[in-house]
C-alpha cells in the first residue's frame, strides 16, 4: 500500500502541500501568462487534482529502483523518461481541457490564450514529477531506517530472552554432582542426614523447575530457595561455610525477577568460600524505604586466588536482567575490598502480583 | 610372604568426599591410608613426609588445585584424580590415559580404577603441565604459577612474573626481584600463559610484554630488550618479529 494514502490523515497533509503549488501555478498562468485569474483557476485546479494523484505513482518507480543497489545511470534515465512522458500526457490533457472549455461561451478563446503557456506547463510538470520522486526516496529511506532499528531492537530482545531462559533453566552440574556425592557419603554414616539432604535437593530442584515461565516471584520464595541451596552447600562445606541473614527490614512480599539472587549466592559459595581453605561467611541483607528495595549478597573471598573475571558471567546476567526489568531505575554495585566481595542491588519495590 | 602395603594419600577439601574414599579403601587390606589432606598445601607436605605410592587427588580445591599439586610433587607417584564435573579435565584424563573417578564415586568404578592404578604403580605420569594445559578451557590461561622450594609453596600471579629463563630442565621465574626455579620446559610454560601478555623473545627467554621499556639494536640480527628494572634480555630475530606482532596488535 502506498504510504501516503494510508492513514487518510497523511493523504490530507499531502493534499494540503499541493495547495501552494496549485496557487503558484494559477498565479503563473493568470499574470505572466495573461489568462486572467478566473480562467487560470478553472483550468489549473482540476489539472492539479489529477496531477497530485499521478505524482503518487513515483512511489512504485522508486521502489522498483532503490537507490542502494540499482545502477545510478539506469535509475536517472528511467525517472527522467517517466517525468517527460507523464508531463507530456498531462500537458496534452491540459490542452484538451482548454479546448473543451473554449467551446463554452464564457471561456471562448481560452485554447488560443493557453497555447503559448504549454511549454511552461510542461517544464513545471516535469519538475513537479521529479520533486515527487525525490520526496518518495526520502520516505523510503525513512521507512528503511525505522525497519532496521526495529530489527536491531527485536534481535537484542530475543537474545536476552534466550539467555534468561537458559539461565533460569540451568542447575550448575557441579553443584548437583557434589551434592549427590555428599549424600552418598552420608548414607553409611548418617542415614537420617542423607535423607534430609535428598529432600533438600529435591525441593531445590522442584522450586527451580517452575521458574522458567514466571517473570516475578515474592522475595519470600527466592529466599526459601536460597535457604535450601545454602543448606545443601553447608552439608558439603561443613564449618567452612558460615551464613548470616538480615532481611527483617524488607517486606517478604516484594516482587523480584526469579533467580535474581541465586547466581550471586552461588558465586559467593563457589568463587568465595570454595577458594578459602578456612572457609568464610555468606551474608544476605536487605532493606527497603521510599518505594525502593536494596538487597545485598556479601562473602569472604581470597583476593589473591580469585581472579576478578571469574563469576563475571553470573554478574553480567544479573545486571542485564535488572536492566531489562527496571531500566534506569535499577542499580547494581559490585565491590571487593578488605577481603569482602559484595554485590548490592537496588530497584523499585513492587508488591502487587505481576502475571507473566 | 607378607606383601608390602600400598601407601595411599586421600586429598579432598570436603570432609564427606574424603569419607567416601576412606570407606571404599577400607575393603582393601593391601592399601594403607598414610594421611588425609584437606587442601593442596597439606598434600604437598604429606607427599614429602610419607612418600606415598598412590594418591587420590581431588581436582577442585581452594588455592592449589589437583593439577597444581601434581606439578609440585612430580610424576613419580600414581594418581587417581577425582572430579565432580569438568568436561575439560575429563577430556584431559582420557587423552593422557590418567585414572580418574567421577563424583559420586561408585564401587565398581572405584575398583576398576584401583586395579588399573595398582598395575601401573611406579610408572611415570605424563608431565603435570601438559595435563593441566589439556584440562584448561580454551582461551583460559594460567592466572598464577605454583613453585615449590622444599616443602614451601609459592604462588606467583602471572601479572607479577617479569620473565622466565630456560636453564636445562628448569625455568627460572623472575618476579619482584627474586628468582624461583621450577622443573618445567620454557615451551610448556609458554603454552600455559596468555600469548597476549607473554612473548617468547628468544629460545631461552619468555617475557612479560608489560615490562619492556625499550628495545635496542645489539648485533646485525639481534636486539636487547630493556625492562623496567634495568634487566637486559637478548631478543632473537624471530623473537623480535613476535614482539613486533604483539606491539602492532596492541596499537
Amino acid at each position: 500500500m502506498h504510504p501516503l494514502l494510508k492513514p487518510i490523515s497523511r493523504y490530507v497533509i499531502y493534499l494540503s502541500a499541493w495547495s501552494p503549488i496549485a496557487g503558484i501555478l494559477i498565479a503563473l498562468m493568470a499574470v505572466p501568462g495573461k489568462l486572467g485569474w478566473w480562467n487560470a483557476s478553472v483550468l489549473i485546479i482540476p489539472l492539479c487534482l489529477i496531477y497530485q494523484f499521478v505524482c503518487l505513482s513515483a512511489w512504485y518507480m522508486c521502489k522498483a529502483a532503490p537507490l542502494k543497489n540499482a545502477p545510478v545511470l539506469r535509475t536517472r534515465v528511467m525517472h527522467l523518461a517517466a517525468a517527460v512522458t507523464i508531463s507530456f500526457l498531462w500537458v496534452e490533457l491540459a490542452r484538451l481541457l482548454a479546448y473543451s472549455l473554449a467551446q463554452l461561451p464564457s471561456f471562448q478563446g481560452l485554447d488560443e490564450l493557453f497555447k503559448p503557456q504549454v511549454p511552461v506547463l510542461f517544464g513545471l510538470g516535469f519538475l513537479l514529477y521529479l520533486l515527487s520522486v525525490a520526496a518518495h526516496y526520502v520516505i523510503l529511506a525513512l521507512e528503511d531506517s525505522s525497519k532496521a532499528e526495529a530489527r536491531v531492537l527485536e534481535t537484542s530482545i530475543f537474545a536476552r530472552d534466550a539467555e534468561l531462559k537458559a539461565l533460569k533453566a540451568q542447575v550448575n552440574p557441579h553443584f548437583l554432582f557434589n551434592s549427590l556425592n555428599s549424600i552418598s557419603a552420608l548414607t553409611s554414616v548418617d542415614p537420617a542426614r542423607a535423607r534430609e539432604m535428598c529432600i533438600l535437593l529435591a525441593e531445590f530442584l522442584r522450586m527451580t523447575l517452575g521458574l522458567g515461565e514466571k517473570t516475578s516471584v515474592p522475595l519470600s520464595e527466592e529466599l526459601s530457595l536460597l535457604h535450601r541451596y545454602l543448606a545443601i552447600e553447608k552439608v558439603r562445606f561443613g564449618s567452612r561455610l558460615q551464613m548470616e541473614e538480615d532481611m527483617k527490614e524488607v517486606s517478604s512480599a516484594i516482587q523480584l525477577p526469579p533467580l535474581l539472587l541465586q547466581p550471586l549466592v552461588e558465586n559467593a559459595v563457589t568463587h568465595g568460600i570454595a577458594n578459602l581453605p578456612e572457609g568464610g561467611t555468606v551474608r544476605l541483607s536487605g532493606h527497603g524505604d521510599n518505594g525502593r528495595v536494596s538487597l545485598a549478597v556479601e562473602n569472604t573471598f581470597d583476593a589473591e586466588s580469585t581472579p576478578t573475571h571469574k563469576g563475571g558471567l553470573g554478574l553480567k546476567n544479573v545486571r542485564q536482567r535488572l536492566e531489562a526489568r527496571y531500566g534506569k531505575d535499577a542499580n547494581m554495585r559490585v565491590s571487593a575490598e578488605n577481603g569482602k566481595f559484595k554485590v548490592e542491588l537496588s530497584f523499585p519495590s513492587e508488591v502487587t502480583e505481576v502475571k507473566g | 610372604m607378607v606383601e608390602k602395603k600400598i601407601r595411599a594419600l586421600i586429598v579432598d577439601d570436603e570432609d564427606l568426599a574424603r569419607l567416601v574414599l576412606r570407606e571404599l579403601v577400607q575393603s582393601h587390606p593391601e592399601i594403607e591410608v598414610a594421611a588425609e589432606c584437606g587442601n593442596g598445601f597439606e598434600a604437598v607436605k604429606a607427599v614429602a613426609e610419607h612418600k606415598p605410592d598412590l594418591i587420590f587427588l581431588d581436582v577442585q580445591m581452594p588455592k592449589l588445585s589437583g593439577f597444581d599439586v601434581l606439578e609440585l610433587i612430580g610424576t613419580e607417584t600414581a594418581v587417581i584424580f577425582i572430579t565432580a564435573y569438568d568436561q575439560y579435565a575429563m577430556r584431559a584424563f582420557e587423552v593422557h590415559a590418567v585414572d580418574y573417578l567421577l563424583k559420586p564415586i561408585g564401587r565398581d568404578r572405584f575398583e576398576a580404577a584401583l586395579e588399573r592404578a595398582k598395575s601401573r604403580l611406579g610408572d611415570k605420569l605424563p608431565p603435570a603441565a601438559d595435563l593441566a594445559a589439556a584440562a584448561r578451557a580454551p582461551k583460559q590461561f594460567l592466572e598464577r604459577i605454583v613453585v615449590r622450594d622444599g616443602t614451601r609453596v609459592t604462588l606467583i600471579p602471572a601479572a607479577k612474573l617479569d620473565y622466565a629463563e630456560a636453564q636445562d630442565d628448569y625455568v627460572a621465574l623472575a618476579s619482584e626481584g627474586k628468582k624461583h626455579l621450577k622443573q618445567q620446559t620454557i615451551a610448556s610454560l609458554e603454552a600455559c600463559l596468555d600469548p597476549d601478555r607473554f612473548v617468547r623473545i628468544h629460545r631461552s627467554y619468555l617475557l612479560n610484554f608489560e615490562r619492556v621499556v625499550r628495545i635496542e639494536p645489539y648485533t646485525k640480527d639481534s636486539r636487547i630488550a630493556i625492562l623496567a628494572d634495568g634487566t637486559r634480555l637478548p631478543v632473537s630475530k624471530s623473537g623480535y618479529a613476535r614482539l613486533k606482532t604483539l606491539l602492532d596488535q596492541r596499537n
